[in-house]
Parts: structure tokens; sequence; C-alpha cells
């Protein structure tokens, strides 16, 4: 098993390497000079000369990308093109409100979804079932701003239970801060609730079908624990490895989401970034994201490779 | 929604009465789909000028003139949200066709021919790892495309998806004895592919191609959002949201509309996708 992990965390470096391929050829291989697109609109020529000449642009395309990635190993994700500020300095300003975001989403997501698939699953067929389900199919096809927007009506204009927009960290007090957090985690949390359930119903069925749940049942075990204890941990392989897929989902809607609450995090740097094409925003932002999915889905694989006895390699 | 229903027919029925009966979904969604391509379609004949800008009229509410109200600019709500459903509909076929295309080739080569196969999937890893917005975005942001950079931008992540799944169903056909047996009648490998292992991967790419067309009109929405899709004086549902949400409070009408296409249309799709899923795939039926 040892072995198994050690390939498992190597096999990270070929995949971000991968990506770090996919994000140095965008700027450089896509039609027109990256000096110029970095330059804006507005450039003179000086300007463009003058980019070219401090990012190497005129080296062979090799040894930029070997400069780039030895930049890269140092934590080096570059410099904004207006406010000169490290890109990794940036992140790190605008990792609170993300994070916050990003881990209440997944918090109400992931309970609310077990707690449905696990309800759906009891009752197979039934009317509860046809509702999770229902709202399955919904969940994922209303976009995120949709949602948002609409909750903000309701909930904000008309109901005026919560505020609209807008961020406050969770040093100023905890209420406030879920207070802004709870409709976008929500709106956030949508597509991320349909998939898990979804996930959770078919994995339960499976194991419901299973001769130990009948013998257990049998021996007159209660509903509630046979569904916690017997079937939903012996169901958990597969809902574990959707909630690490699903981080894609959750990381693209991060993006729209924080547009639509005003939320001053990762997102709204990107958003930000791309209004102004800040190339190396862009960048660090997809290197960045691209790392946490996959550091989360290998957290993901090591977990469970430890926790369930049943996986052996 | 992966009820199989049960059937209660007593006495068979004939024709689509008989087919709607047993496939709900199917036929829910395609009726409503079918609606929403017949409004793209005929848009001009349906609508007036989405482009038309009236100021004397703006943020006028619902009314017989103004059947989904005006926007900010005093424009007809309505004729953009008819309008809107073109680029919603012409992004997400073309991207469901250009990535099952591409993906299955691609697929086949790396279940087929095992040298392949480490690097593709390699590849393949690295760009599911790439979150599919912020991928798109950077592609459309850097070339300042139309449409066509769009299409392209958001067909590039959904190509993944399609890679893994059409190696799955290679990698099983392969084991199976018909395959073997055209091995040991020395037919070639390309035959092999063809003949014999490509239609197994039929059911599971139509039933894909649904997923990828309801996520890439998804994306599309977003892209146009966010201010990087399709050039903003072409109408989406998208930039309609973009452009009218701060004005949510006083014409909620602006932004209620292109939203409720959005997701009727994209709900249409799944329902189809689902649908398709429960006939065609009953392993992945199972497993969803």
């Amino acid at each position: 098993m040892t072995a198994y992990l050690i390939r498992r965390v190597l096999a990270t470096i070929p995949t971000m390497g991968i990506v770090a391929v996919f994000v140095f050829l965008l700027l450089h291989v896509t039609p027109g000079d990256p000096a110029a697109i970095i330059a804006g609109d507005n450039a003179t020529p000086q300007n463009i000369a003058a980019i070219r000449e401090r990012l190497g642009l005129d080296d062979p395309l090799w040894q930029q990308f070997l400069r780039w990635i030895f930049q890269l190993a140092q934590g080096d994700l570059g410099v904004s093109m207006f406010s000169n500020v490290p890109v990794s300095t940036l992140i790190m300003q605008r990792l609170e409100p993300t994070l916050s975001l990003a881990l209440l989403s997944i918090t109400l997501a992931v309970v609310l979804a077990i707690a449905a698939g696990v309800l759906a699953a009891w009752k197979a067929g039934r009317t509860l079932d046809r509702v999770v389900m229902g709202f399955a199919v919904f969940g994922f096809s209303v976009p995120v701003f949709v949602v948002g927007y609409l909750m903000i009506y309701l909930f904000a204009i008309e109901l005026r239970w919560l505020p609209v927009q807008g961020y406050r960290p969770i040093a100023e007090g905890f209420w406030p801060w879920l207070r802004h957090l709870i409709m976008p985690a929500t709106a956030l949390g949508l597509a991320y609730v349909a998939l898990i359930a979804r996930i959770t119903r078919a994995s339960m069925l499976e194991v419901l079908a299973e001769d130990y749940v009948r013998t257990a049942r049998a021996k007159g075990v209660a509903t509630p624990p046979l569904l916690l204890k017997h079937a939903l941990k012996n169901a958990a392989v597969p809902i574990v490895t959707v909630i690490g897929i699903g981080v894609a989902l959750l990381i693209s809607g991060v993006v729209i989401t924080e547009t639509v609450f005003n939320i001053p995090g990762i997102g709204r740097l990107t958003v930000d970034a791309i209004n102004k094409r800040d190339y190396p925003i862009i960048q660090g932002v997809i290197l960045v994201f691209s790392l946490v999915y996959v550091l989360v889905n290998l957290i993901v694989d090591v977990v469970y490779t430890l926790v369930d006895p049943r996986i052996r390699y | 929604m992966a009820v199989a229903l049960p059937e209660t027919e007593a006495r068979p029925k004939r024709g689509f009465a008989r087919f709607a009966r047993r496939n709900p979904t199917i036929v829910t969604g395609a009726v409503l789909l079918l609606f929403m391509a017949l409004v793209a379609l005929f848009a001009p004949l349906i609508a007036g000028d989405p482009l038309a800008i009236t100021p004397i009229n703006r943020l006028q509410a619902p009314s017989s003139e103004w059947w989904f109200g005006t926007d900010h600019l005093g424009r007809d709500v309505f004729a953009r949200t008819v309008y809107g459903a073109r680029v919603s509909l012409i992004v997400g076929l073309s991207v469901a066709i250009a990535a099952v295309v591409l993906g299955l080739v691609i697929g086949l080569l790396a279940g087929y021919y095992r040298g392949l196969d480490a690097v593709i999937m390699r590849v393949m890893d690295g760009l599911m790892a790439i979150p599919a917005i912020l991928l798109a975005i950077a592609l459309v942001a850097l070339t300042r495309g139309g449409v066509l950079v769009v299409i392209i931008a958001i067909t590039i992540p959904e190509v993944p998806r399609v890679v893994r799944l059409v190696r799955a169903v290679v990698l099983t056909a392969r084991e199976q004895a018909y395959v073997e047996a055209a091995v040991a009648t020395a037919s070639s490998g390309l035959k092999i592919l063809l003949r014999h292992i490509l239609p197994n991967t039929v059911a599971p790419l139509i039933v894909q191609a649904t997923y990828i067309c309801a996520s890439a009109i998804l994306i599309e929405s977003a892209l146009s959002f966010l201010g990087a899709g399709v050039p903003p004086e072409i109408p989406t549902w998208g930039n309609m949201i973009a452009s009218s949400r701060l004005f949510l409070q006083m014409a909620p009408w602006t932004v209620l509309f292109p939203g409720i296409s959005l997701a009727l249309v994209v709900l249409a799709i799944n329902l189809v996708g689902d649908g398709l899923r429960d006939r065609l795939d009953p392993r992945l039926a199972r497993r969803m």
C-alpha cells in the first residue's frame, strides 16, 4: 500500500506538469503577440518592445518555459501587469473570502446532499425519492448566477432578510460573516448538492441490495443505524470520490458567485484581471485552482485507501 | 429521474402516445427543446428588433406591448430573449458534436493502442484539472474572438470526459470473445476498431453528448455573463443578465426572463439525457 501511495503522490507531478504546459502555451501559442496582448490596446511600439525585453519573449520557447517553470518551483507566480504586485501576494490577500465561501458551500452541500441521497435511496421509487431526484435535475440545470439573482431579489430586496451583496471578514464577527455568505454558499452549492445527492442515492441503492443489509434487518437492527452504520459507511467510496471530483464544479462556480455577490475573493480578482487582460494573474489563478483540484483529489484517494480496508493495491 | 417506471400498460398502444407513456422524461425534454429550437430558428418572424434602442421606453414592465418588458436602454426583452436562444443552442450543439468527435478519435486511439494510452491519459488528466470556465475565459480573453472561438474554448475542456468514456468502453470491448475472435482471424487493427469496437461507444456517447450540450450552454452563459463571451452586441442570455443586474430591484423582469429561458433549455436537455441514459445505458443508469 505504501508503494501505491508513493505512486499516487508522484502521479500528481506529471498532471501538474501538463497543466503548466497548457497554461504556458495559452499565452504563447494563441494567435497574436503576447507582448502586445499584455501591453493592451493603447500601447506604443516602444512599450511592446520593452515588455518583450522584460519577459524575454525573444528567447526560444523552451528556454522561456524552463525559466517560467523554475520561477514557479520557487513559488513565484509572476507580477501583475497593472499593479506590479506579485500575483502570489494578490492571491493571498483574496484568500479568506474565497476559502470561507468554498468551505461553507462544501459543508452545506455535503450534509444536505448525503441526507437527501440516503432518504431517496431508502424511499426509492416513492414520492420522496422523486422529489429529491427531480430537485437534483433542477440543480444541475439552473446556472449559479440565475439562482444568485433570484435569491437576492427574493431574500434581500423583497423580504430584506439578508444583505444584498458584499463580504464581512470573520474577524468582524461570526454572525455578520455568515449572514453575508448564506446566499452565495447556497447558490454555489446547488449543482454540487445535485451531484452528490445522485451518487449517494445510487451508491446506497447498490449497498441496500446486499445480503448483509438483509441480514441486519432480519436481526432487528433499527432503520437509522441500518442506513447510516451498515449501508452509508459501505457506500462511502463513490460518494467521497464524487465530492473530490465535484470540487472542479465549485471552483468554476466561485468565479461567478463572487461576481454576483460582489465578494472580494480570488474569483473577483480573476474577473477583474480578465477585463484588464492582466495575464500573469489569469495564469497564476488557473495554476493555483488546478493545484487545489489535484491536491483535493489526491487527499481523497489517499484517505479512502487508508480508511477502507477493502481497497488494496 | 433514474427511476424506471413500471409497466402498467395492459393493452399495447401504438406510436407516440405509447412512447410518451414509457419515456415521460425524454418526451417532456424533447418537446420543450423542440419548442426552443423553433423559436430560435424563426426568431425574426416571432420578435421585433432585439437591438433597437428606445430610451423613452426604458424599464417598462411586461405588458401587452412589451411581453417581457424592456431593459435600461429601452430594448425589447422578449426580442432579446428570443434571439438569445440562438447563441445558446448553436454553441451547445456545436460543442457537443465537436467534443464527441474529437474525444471519440482520441479515446479509440488511447484504448486500442496501448503505447499511446499513458501519454494521452496524462494529458487528459492535466486538462481535466484546469477549471473549465477559467480555461475557456482565458482562451476567449486572449483571442477576443467571436462565436467560433467561444465554441472552441468550451470544447477543449469537455474533450477529456469523452476520451475517458470511450477509452473505458474500448478497454472492456477488447476483452470480449468476439474481438478476440476477430484478432484471431487476423483482421486489421483498424477494421477491428471500426467494426467491432466503435459500435459499443454509440449509446454511451449519445447520452454523454446531451450532458455536454447542457454543460456547454451553461458555460457559454457564464462566459457572456462575465464579459468574456461572444461580442456584446450579440444578445445572449448571459450578457442580458449581466447588463441588467444593476436594475434588478427596479426591473426584475430583465433578469428573470433570460434566466428562466436558460434554466428551461438546460433542464430540457438534461431531461432528454436522463431519459436516454435510462433507455440506452442501463449500466450507467444503475450507477447514477
